[in-house]
């Protein structure tokens, strides 16, 4: 008999129940709530006289709504000028408070990101399932769980029943082999996948991130890849445990104690794939050969090294897609041809679940340090992932980099990368973006998206335009 | 859940790939706390000439004459034909909320992103996956006849064309029953209550530190 995937691993210790219709019945250790995917949930659960069904393995965060200026954020909730925002903000601390669920709210130094807050709080470990009403849940994979996104029903459905229905996916092997070149970063290497498989090349897969490029990556890192494994169409991504993986969960708030820790571990030390473990698909690339990535049209998939030109649709010969292109030259205002680096920027945005941990944001300080923002930028923000990235970041000066350089420093939530608060683009805007989606109006109605790593972000913020990292 | 079992109607073209939850439903509507009154706001970048902002009267809006939705033929559709991987991008049910709303109980397409397929049963919608080549040729048909409609039977799985041609297609078994029969899946899972007590205390003893308190 062959060996088992990390997915299957995952998979077969979770099964409650298999159906003879080829669905299970899978147990959910940990459910992660905000306030956009939530309050219909809570509201079906009060229509029908349910209650949660394990308390505890509840913790939420706002964070879509959130401001991010100092101002607006000192009063609280409260303080929420827009009154659609605050109402929903709201409406998640009366449904916690009502039910006793543990929620880190607005101004707790513990709020961010729900994917930010769920790996540093020690709230997501190894092993676990982990579901959030939120697509960017795969982040939590990097840990060495299955942890996928899911709508506003089953996230009703897990709280009344701490299990989802669900239908196996197949394994998908994604090996990045060899060593990354100075300068390229996890976020470059995500983009290069899914500029190799598309976007729907994940869809129906787990893809498991394995390979040189991953053992030697830290936990962010692998955060980041995770991530985007949506962007890929694959509801979940994962890396195996490793010491990185244990280095990284040791200590933490929710981490296990004592004698707990020991067994824990143990126990995490079995989720890897087996050498004899089959998969549906292998994809392997060359790390040394991935360059500084940045996307020039609206799917994550139309994606370039740096050094690129944007494509022209006349070399197109599939009719769909180069509708597609022809679409996405006209709504991103690019000529065929168009060097990547001759594309101006207007704003920049560091931050979102992708990239607003501390290894990001240092990476940003360190191209930004002692260098100026361009004067034609209009405006350049860094936005911490949480309360605790924010206050560790202080501690070590970063922020007086950003603000010496003209670059804003703001308080933690998903800001620009869905523009759901007031941080958003103007039409026609060109914006160096470490978020994840560069889908039309993203950001802001009109708004044209660039995704970069921070390291690019960064330089592209003080050159007024995109520049290859590597020789700033 | 409204129940789905056979659907005849009018056809109406969303003629690109890689359609994004984010052009389905925009973020500002997403602030709402209901489960309803997304239906005019369905791909408003696209429909409208202006931007969108939640509590408009979109009735006062200017309408996008160009966008094949707003064309006279196609009003009153009920099924959405489209291209590969419809719903990509976020988890957002506000998609197929907004979608069934606007009046769409099937969606027909070549691929799907996972979590909008799955979030469509959920809300009594049919996602059902085509060839490429039939997706093609139904836009063909669809182009080329006014009051173009389909038949969809689920119960038999095949999409009949007016001129009768009929074409086969997979769904999930569960699935399949929770649509015909209109079925709440929490209630169908709480039936099992007692396998998931069961689950949970053979993992307090192989993981107790899943559970702390």
């Amino acid at each position: 008999m062959a060996g088992k995937t990390l997915y299957d691993k995952l998979w077969d210790a979770h099964v409650v129940s298999q159906r003879d219709d080829g669905s299970a019945l899978i147990y959910i250790d940990r459910h992660i709530v905000h306030e956009v995917t939530s309050p219909q949930a809570f509201e079906g659960l009060r229509l029908a006289g349910r209650k949660p069904w394990r308390l505890d393995s509840i913790l939420a965060t706002p964070d879509h709504n959130v401001p991010t200026t100092a101002n607006e954020r000192a009063s609280g909730v409260a303080g929420i000028e827009d009154p659609i925002s605050r109402i929903q903000v709201q409406t998640l601390d009366a449904n916690c408070d009502e039910l006793g669920i543990l929620e880190f709210k607005i101004n707790d130094q513990r709020q961010g990101i729900v994917h930010v807050v769920g790996p540093e709080s020690g709230a997501c470990l190894p092993g676990m399932t982990i579901v959030c009403g939120d697509s960017h849940t795969s982040t939590n994979g990097a840990l060495g769980a299955l942890s996928i996104g899911i709508g506003t029903s089953e996230v009703e459905h897990v709280m009344a029943t701490q299990c989802l229905v669900a239908k196996k996916m197949r394994n998908m092997l994604v090996r990045v082999d060899g060593q990354l070149a100075p300068g390229v970063t996890p976020k470059d290497v995500v983009l290069a996948i899914i500029g190799e498989i598309g976007t729907a090349g994940g869809t129906g897969y787990a893809i498991e991130f394995g390979g040189e490029v991953f053992r030697s990556m830290s936990m962010e890192g692998r955060l980041t890849v995770c991530n985007m494994a949506i962007e890929a169409g694959a509801r979940a991504g994962m890396v195996a445990v490793d010491e990185v993986t244990i280095e990284y969960v040791k200590g933490r708030p929710f981490a296990p104690k004592a004698e707990h820790w020991q067994q824990a571990v143990a126990n995490w030390r079995q989720l890897y794939s087996d050498t004899d473990a089959v998969f549906d698909r292998v994809v392997v690339l060359d790390g040394s050969a991935i360059e500084p990535q940045v996307s020039w049209g609206n799917s994550p998939e139309m994606v370039l090294p740096v050094g690129g030109r944007v494509p022209d649709p006349a070399a197109e010969v599939d009719p769909v897609k180069k509708a597609g292109i022809e679409r996405a030259l006209e709504y991103m205002g690019l000529q065929a041809g168009q060097a990547i680096t001759d594309i101006k920027v207007d704003r920049v945005f560091i931050g979102s679940c992708t990239n607003s941990r501390i290894e990001d944001i240092r990476a940003a300080a360190a191209v930004v340090k002692g260098k100026t923002k361009a004067p034609s930028v209009k405006e350049a923000i860094v936005v911490p992932g949480s309360g605790l990235v924010k206050q560790q970041a202080e501690a070590e000066g970063l922020h007086q980099i950003f603000l010496a350089a003209g670059i804003e420093w703001r308080e933690p939530g998903c800001s620009m990368c869905l523009a759901m608060n007031a941080d958003r683009l103007e039409p026609g805007e060109h914006c160096a973006s470490t978020s994840n989606r560069n889908f039309e109006g993203r950001q802001g109605y009109g708004g044209r998206t660039h995704l970069v790593s921070p390291a690019m972000a960064a330089a592209a913020a003080i050159a007024g335009h995109f520049v290859d990292v590597r020789e700033f | 859940m409204k129940a789905f079992t056979q659907l005849t109607g009018l056809v109406g073209p969303m003629d690109r790939a890689n359609v994004d939850t984010d052009l389905i439903i925009p973020k500002q509507f997403l602030k709402s706390i209901q489960r309803s009154g997304f239906g005019p706001n369905a791909f408003d970048e696209l429909r409208y000439l202006d931007k969108g902002e939640p509590g408009q009267d979109n009735a006062n809006r200017p309408i996008n004459p160009e966008f094949p939705l707003n064309f006279p033929r196609y009003q009153g559709a009920s099924i959405l034909l489209t291209r590969e991987n419809f719903g990509c991008g976020s988890s957002r049910e506000h998609a197929p909320w907004a979608l069934e709303e606007y009046g769409f109980r099937c969606i027909i397409a070549p691929s799907f992103a996972d979590i909008f397929y799955n979030n469509c049963f959920k809300n009594g919608m049919l996602p059902l996956v085509l060839p490429e080549a039939v997706v093609s040729q139904l836009f063909a048909e669809l182009y080329a006849t006014e009051g173009y409609s389909l038949t969809v039977d689920l119960n038999a799985q095949q999409v009949i064309t007016p001129s009768g041609e009929r074409f086969a297609f997979e769904v999930d078994a569960f699935r399949k029953h929770c649509l015909l029969h209109g079925l709440d899946d929490i209630g169908l899972t709480l039936q099992d209550a007692e396998l998931i007590r069961g689950y949970e205390q053979r993992r307090k003893v192989e993981a107790p530190w899943l559970f702390p308190n």
